[in-house]
């Protein structure tokens, strides 16, 4: 059985599963949905393990008619852009699963129901990355915004309704935006032999199109991710929600849902529509600068521990947007090796900072003090999440944020040259929050907080072991990404600019 | 070039040091310091074993490498982890591990009644591992991951007290600081890349033959930026003083014999760069000697014994700097200083330590006086440093600093003239400020607070001063017999024609002997042959007040950065909410009081539903229309 099939069926054989055990036997359902994730995790590796870097097409393919009228396929595939987001996605669930052991309970509604949405949702995280049909796509986009909706409007903290219709009409709105594009895209593949809705295909009609078109067309998708992988100033949603979601939902909403934005802008930005992302290069890679400087400046603003995480984050995908449409080898594979280590870290962050909410009563900063000292594995945990965030040469991000700089920096010097102001301002807006939440003396109420327990570390060794063993070897990440970001370019037509003097030259 | 195995065990050993340290928790509180001592004793033995390989090889075959792996490879961006041991870094090995391993056995005794003494050991191992990484990369990114590396340590051991608020503030502005400088590593690194095509010493070297002036002057000057953070240069030196917040080993080893030298490694590894760049070159000498006099008047004003040193340690770090921008003539002559340097103030720092233990933690010097009598091996060995730093023959620092006044002079023209009279001035200032240092804390009549029983301390500690004194004594001759040091490293730096002399030898030390007579005999007639004050007197001269300031470095930085950039925040975090979002805010009410009145005629949706559905058609149809026109 197809590979991607069978990972998308796991998930769902577990809801199944789900189902049937009594909604009071709350352990056995964490159990099994735990079991299903770590599952799902293994044929995910598998899948890695057999992938062919060196062949440049999807592979693990399948195709079955689904609506033939309309010539729509589930049509299932991935390149390495798509397996190494994949890969992130079955990795990071079990371990959200296993982190937020207690999130599930006092919801609106049964843990049953959590876990059932977390495991939906997992089958749809797979399934956007692997769909090469671009409706196909364009239904999992969507259908993903209901479980979260869910997920954050019934199990998160505060303000959590108002949260949740937010970013459930902001993502609706550009959805909307992006039907229209593919209805568009449909339309002309009639004109140009024969409707489709199959990448491959409509990825060669741009040669069928006016400029005017391609520039709509583009901007259709480019919105639609944009406000996905929240781009200034499509940015408002994101710290409503990532605050109000539990910390396993927002791990899963920034960590990957958001990458379906900048994963969104390669597979279809570029590949369907390259004259029109030339054109629009200039402003994205603006918008994009501002995105890294802005949220800094907001991350370093912030007072809440979640929002500021939220917000480093938008700083985040300003780098992943501007290394996508820097146009070089080194910015693509960067900025695909930034969507991986992206996760890894922001969801250090988020897993670490809601245990502290969730002991402290309390993500306000202000609140914590001196946990280094009370809670010190705690404390270290948050500090080499902080560490990575800020991309500390050593760890994985650094790789990723040094080969978007270096890669922006050869085509467009000056938004690199801002852009690096972006690390003095993440030293900033990590060590504020480790000074007055772990230092210091011990604010008073925080004197008895317990340290991390087993099933805590268990949740947590693992993201912090990919974070350092990828920042020394990133190659078994790299040899997958390099051929998949060539290949885009090549198809675009770009090639890396040549030094412009010595020995290269 | 010859390719070794073993260069790896270098950083291996304290590395696994620290992880188990690390990993092992309260496990390991028993032996944790003793397994740190250990592993960097033997690191201190592979780079004896690496020496003793070297100098039996022929001079062009001493540097060996070792490749570990590809570690990041994208296109025609191609870095492996590899490790380089020429002449100059096997200099930097001895020194990181030698003094590393004395000031670990110090620690031993003097962190004894800590109860994070473990901690602490697991970050001086983490600190020696990445020090280490950063002299042996062979790759400007490979030193940068022992460059932020050793500054992450130097933030850990900053604020190994951090229960203190203000130690917490030390540590985040010593790493922000130096991450303005890393930035400069990044351009540098950038401008590498993109303009030569690599970033590895061997490859730079090679393009800088045929690259043009000014893609190396702006590499150079990334580059000078970087080794200003590092090494507390002007102007991003205001983070060292505040850097003494940290125990008094650590300012010993990070903030006056390795870590801050690291900007004087990054010049002379890039003398390839500078020696095509006379700009950058410039720039370099300018810095210097700014930086040398700079460090020099904050030292005359500090009551606090470490802050005192830590100006001393900026202006000697002056001097190296000031050195490597005199090009081929000087580079040998910085890293000669540094060396000494390395020894006389390690021990100094030690030595302080060793009289704060004996009093109390106090660092005030004006509540000191008298300690000859009591703390009697400190007095010798701190004295024996102090007539080193201040240049008297026939100790180390004479030597190395006289090279340094002699080659500044030798440059040639006003600016030769300019300079050596900066590096003389300099060395008068050093003279006054040491004395008082001497003088306040050992020979002058006691001021104590009250229940103080100043003792000498253990052996543990004085054992690893006694040494570094040796080190003091000795080093200055040792390197220039023959001139050694010069020969050892000219297959890195490369021969140099023999200079017009501005002045013979032996005026310009005579010169530099005089003013560091004038520098002592006015410390003495001021500290020593009148009375010294307890408490710092207020009606002084306008300098003095400036120089206690240190020259509103930081007045400076809270106005021109700081305060403008908490404003631009506040004002960014109001945009967003107000603005930004306001926009959003605004956009929805619309879509929803259009959607409410839809509803009058269509019941059943969510009225938001509707209204989004609404647009979306919208959109749909006019897009529909667009492309099939």
């Amino acid at each position: 059985m197809n590979a991607l099939t069978t990972m998308m069926l796991l998930p769902i054989l577990g809801t199944l599963l789900l189902a049937v055990i009594p909604s009071d036997q709350v352990l056995r359902i964490k159990q099994a949905a735990l079991a299903t994730t770590l599952l799902v995790a293994i044929s995910g590796v598998l899948t890695w393990f057999n992938f062919n870097s060196a062949d440049t097409s999807f592979q693990f393919v399948q195709s079955v008619k689904w609506i033939p009228s309309f010539g729509i396929n589930y049509a299932v595939g991935v390149d390495g852009l798509s397996l190494v987001l994949i890969l992130m996605s079955v990795l990071l669930a079990p371990i959200v699963v296993l982190a937020g052991w207690k999130e599930s309970e006092g919801g609106r509604w049964s843990a049953k129901v959590f876990y059932m949405l977390i495991l939906v949702l997992e089958t749809m995280m797979i399934g956007v990355f692997a769909a090469t049909d671009v409706f196909l796509f364009y239904v999992i986009f969507e259908a993903m915004l209901i479980p979260v909706y869910f997920l954050i409007g019934g199990y998160g903290s505060g303000d959590r309704a108002a949260a949740a219709v937010k970013f459930l009409l902001y993502s609706l709105f550009g959805g909307l935006l992006m039907l229209a594009s593919i209805i568009g895209l449909y339309v002309i593949s009639g004109a140009n032999g024969g409707h489709t809705f199959d990448i491959n295909k409509l990825s060669e009609l741009h040669n069928y199109m006016s400029p005017t078109t391609q520039n709509l067309l583009f901007l259709g998708f480019f919105i639609a991710f944009a406000i996905k992988a929240p781009l200034w100033p499509l940015h408002t949603w994101l710290p409503d929600a990532a605050s109000s979601a539990t910390p396993g939902t927002s791990v899963l909403l920034l960590g990957v849902l958001d990458k379906v934005g900048t994963f969104g802008m390669i597979r279809f930005c570029l590949t369907l529509f390259p004259d029109a992302s030339k054109t629009f290069t200039p402003i994205i890679i603006t918008l994009a600068v501002i995105s890294i400087i802005y949220g800094a400046f907001l991350a370093i603003g912030a007072t809440d521990i979640k929002r500021l995480i939220a917000y480093t984050s938008i700083s985040h995908f300003g780098f992943i947007t501007m290394g996508i449409f820097a146009m070089t080898t080194q910015g693509h594979s960067g900025a695909t090796l930034y969507m991986f280590n992206h996760g890894f870290s922001t969801a250090a962050l988020f897993i670490v900072a809601g245990w502290m909410a969730a002991r402290r009563g309390s993500s306000t900063i202000a609140d914590f003090g001196g946990l280094q000292r009370v809670t010190p594995v705690m404390a270290w945990s948050f500090f080499i999440a902080g560490m990575s965030s800020l991309a500390l040469p050593g760890l994985s991000s650094f790789v990723s944020e040094f080969l978007v700089l270096v890669g922006t920096f050869t085509r467009y010097p000056v938004a690199a040259v801002i852009a690096t102001f972006g690390i003095v301002l993440a030293a900033l807006y990590i060590l504020i929050p480790v000074q007055k939440a772990l230092h210091g003396p011990t604010t008073p109420g925080n004197e008895n907080l317990p340290d991390l327990n087993l099933r805590e570390k268990i949740a947590i060794a693992p993201v912090m072991a990919i974070i350092i063993a990828l920042g020394f070897y990133p190659s078994p990440l790299l040899n997958v990404i390099n051929p998949a970001s060539a290949h885009v370019l090549e198809v675009q037509g770009f090639t890396d600019p040549t030094p412009s003097e010595g020995a290269g030259k | 070039m010859t390719t070794s195995t073993s260069l790896a065990y270098l950083i291996a050993l304290p590395l696994a040091g620290a992880v188990i340290l690390l990993l092992a928790g309260r496990r390991a509180d028993k032996w944790g310091h003793l397994l740190a001592t250990a592993l960097s004793a033997s690191s201190f033995g592979v780079g004896l074993y690496q020496l003793s390989q070297m100098m039996a090889a022929a001079p062009e075959e001493r540097a060996v490498s070792q490749k570990l792996f590809s570690w990041i490879s994208v296109g025609t961006f191609n870095v492996d982890a590899g490790l380089l041991l020429d002449q100059l870094s096997i200099c930097f090995v001895l020194l990181i591990t030698g003094v590393g391993t004395l000031i670990h056995i110090y620690s031993i005794s003097y962190m004894s009644h800590d109860p994070d003494r473990r901690r602490f050991f697991a970050y001086l191992n983490l600190f020696i591992a990445a020090m280490l990484l950063l002299v042996l990369g062979d790759s400007y990114l490979n030193l940068y991951v022992g460059w932020e590396g050793v500054g992450l340590a130097s933030y850990l051991l900053i604020g190994f007290w951090n229960q203190k608020p203000a130690y917490a503030t030390a540590s985040k502005k010593a790493f922000v600081m130096n991450r303005i400088g890393d930035m400069g590593l990044s351009f540098a690194i950038m401008i590498a890349f993109a303009t030569l095509g690599t970033v590895s010493f061997s490859g730079v070297k090679e393009a800088s033959e045929t690259a043009s002036t000014a893609a190396l002057t702006g590499i150079g000057i990334m580059l000078l930026v970087a080794a200003a953070g590092k090494s507390a240069q002007f102007p991003l030196q205001a983070w060292l003083g505040d850097a003494m917040a940290g125990p008094t080993p650590v300012s010993a080893l990070i903030h006056a014999a390795t870590m801050v030298t690291a900007g004087v490694y990054l010049i002379t590894r890039s003398n390839f760069i500078f020696d095509a760049a006379p700009t950058a070159q410039l720039l370099v000498v300018i810095v210097g000697a700014v930086t040398l006099i700079f460090g020099a008047l904050v030292g005359t004003a500090k009551d606090d014994i470490k802050k005192a040193l830590a100006a001393s340690t900026m202006s000697q770090i002056g001097y190296m700097i000031l050195a490597a921008g005199l090009g081929p003539a000087g580079y040998a002559f910085a890293i000669m200083h540094l060396l000494t340097h390395g020894f006389f103030k390690a021990g100094m720092f030690l030595g302080a330590g060793s009289v704060m233990h004996g009093m109390n933690d106090q660092v005030n010097m004006r509540r000191y006086g008298a300690l000859r009598k009591f703390m009697p091996i400190t007095f010798a060995t701190f004295g024996l440093g102090y007539l080193a730093i201040i240049g008297v023959p026939p100790f180390a620092g004479f030597y190395s600093k006289d090279a340094i006044i002699e080659t500044a002079f030798n440059a040639g023209g006003i600016k030769g003239i300019l300079l050596g009279s900066t590096a003389l001035l300099g060395a008068a200032i050093t003279a006054f400020y040491m004395t008082r240092v001497m003088v306040l804390t050992f020979t002058s009549p006691e001021r104590w607070e009250e229940d103080q029983h100043p003792h000498e301390s253990p052996i543990l500690m004085w054992l690893p001063m006694a040494v570094l004194a040796v080190g003091s004594v000795t080093t200055g001759y040792l390197f220039t017999r023959g001139d050694g040091l010069v020969h050892w490293l000219e297959p890195v730096f490369g021969e140099h024609g023999e200079h017009e002399e501005f002045l013979p030898a032996i005026v310009v030390s005579g010169l530099a002997i005089t003013a560091v007579v004038i520098g002592v005999a006015i410390a003495l007639m001021k500290y020593q042959f009148s009375d010294v004050d307890a408490k710092a007197p207020e009606n002084v001269t306008e300098f003095t007040l400036i120089a206690r300031k240190d020259l509103f470095q930081d007045s400076f930085n809270e106005s021109v950065f700081m305060r403008p950039g908490q404003v631009l925040t506040r004002l960014l975090v109001k945009g967003d909410e107000s603005i930004v979002d306001g926009a959003v805010r605004l956009v929805g009410r619309t879509a929803l009081s259009a959607g409410s009145e839809l509803r009058k005629t269509q019941t059943g949706f969510a009225r938001s539903y509707a209204a989004l559905i609404l647009i979306g058609a919208v959109v749909l149809i006019a897009a529909i229309w667009v492309v099939t026109q």
